[in-house]
């Protein structure tokens, strides 16, 4: 309803500035602006909606091989208490864990939101499948560089844990 | 309130004058934001253990020896009600607890400040909310004292939190470092497993 009586007014405000000269000019120039900014509001409300970015990611085969590590241990329970504590001494706060589907979610909040997702499987009678995914902010982590410092320290504190020492 | 009262006692023709600066600053930021948005990725040592770690752990851990794990944790989950947390998540068989709260984040110093703003004709955001969550993790104690029992625990705690500005932003998120949360945390737990063994 506002947008054609908007119309109007700009019309009038050009031919008004021909006759009484350059005073009217910055008015000009901001309602011609408001127009082009109400005309982009207008057609987004109309034409556009937000991207869906459900069904997104390059490729399956190479994303998990990134994300996944072997562990060669058949304690399921002792790696997930392994890997939230290898989280929290990367300044995560744990938001849910669960043992029977083995999986662990945190966040990192450092002037940055971090959330990262754990999973173990089994992969055979005597190793562990291990898989991280991680979102920055709003977007999906696919560099292979934090996943290996991630597994680096999840590395350390399975060695130590393996080796029962405090 | 006050901050409404001010802004509609100005005169309107310095506010129509301050607009366009005003705009032009707010598209400087908002380029700024977009153009900082693109350019960093997740920060190098996002993911590395650092040098204070060994420190941060100290700091968030705990021992109790000859408590049973579910004991332990009930006793934490006691503590973070006495705090006035709510349990979001729990998963004994790990030894997890989540918990969290909502809460003013309104600082009478930070109030003060936009005020004295306003009146001289900026703008400013005050903290209006905040939301702590806490993380408390047990975990066996495995050394050679640790007894057959499994009745030795370590107990860690991690909080954080987002605040959100009077614009509805999230104006800060961060981990809370602070070491006498963790020691105030710890003192009470200690007194909740004593009133727990007690049932009290």
């Amino acid at each position: 309803m506002s947008a054609p009586t908007t119309i109007r007014h700009g019309r009038t405000g050009i031919s008004a500035v021909g006759g009484v000269g350059q005073k009217a000019l910055p008015r000009r120039r901001w309602s011609v602006g408001a127009l082009i900014c109400l005309m982009g509001l207008g057609l987004s409300g109309c034409e556009f909606s937000p991207p869906r970015p459900v069904l997104e990611g390059e490729s399956q085969v190479q994303l998990r091989s990134i994300q996944t590590r072997a562990f060669e241990t058949d304690d399921k329970q002792q790696t997930l208490r392994t890997v939230i504590a290898t989280l929290q001494d990367l300044g995560f706060v744990i938001d849910k864990a669960d043992a029977t589907l083995g999986a662990v979610s945190a966040t990192k909040l450092d002037g940055y939101e971090l959330r990262m997702t754990v999973t173990v499987r089994p992969r055979d009678s005597d190793s562990l499948l291990v898989r991280a995914s991680a979102q920055y902010q709003m977007e999906p982590i696919d560099d292979p560089a934090p996943y290996q410092d991630f597994f680096t320290a999840l590395e350390k504190s399975m060695f130590l844990a393996m080796h029962e020492v405090d | 309130m006050a901050v409404k009262e001010i802004r509609s006692q100005s005169p309107p023709e310095v506010g129509a004058v301050r607009r366009p600066l005003a705009l032009a600053l707010y598209f400087v930021l908002f380029a700024a934001a977009v153009l900082c948005g693109c350019a960093t990725g997740v920060p190098d040592d996002a993911l590395r253990l650092s040098p204070e770690t060994l420190e941060q752990r100290r700091l968030q851990t705990r021992r109790f020896d000859g408590i049973a794990e579910s004991d332990i944790l009930a006793a934490s989950a006691g503590v973070l009600q006495d705090l006035g947390f709510n349990l979001d998540e729990s998963e004994t068989e790990l030894g997890v607890l989540v918990a969290s709260k909502k809460r003013s984040a309104r600082d009478a110093r930070q109030i003060a400040t936009a005020l004295l703003l306003e009146i001289i004709g900026w703008d400013m955001e005050i903290d209006e909310k905040q939301k702590i969550r806490a993380s408390l993790v047990t975990r066996p104690a495995t050394d050679g004292e640790a007894g057959e029992d499994g009745e030795n625990h370590f107990v860690r705690i991690t909080f954080q939190r987002m605040v959100w500005d009077s614009a509805n932003e999230v104006s800060r998120i961060e981990r809370l470092d602070e070491p006498e949360l963790y020691q105030g945390f710890f003192d009470r737990l200690s007194k909740s497993v004593f009133l727990e063994a007690h049932k009290i």
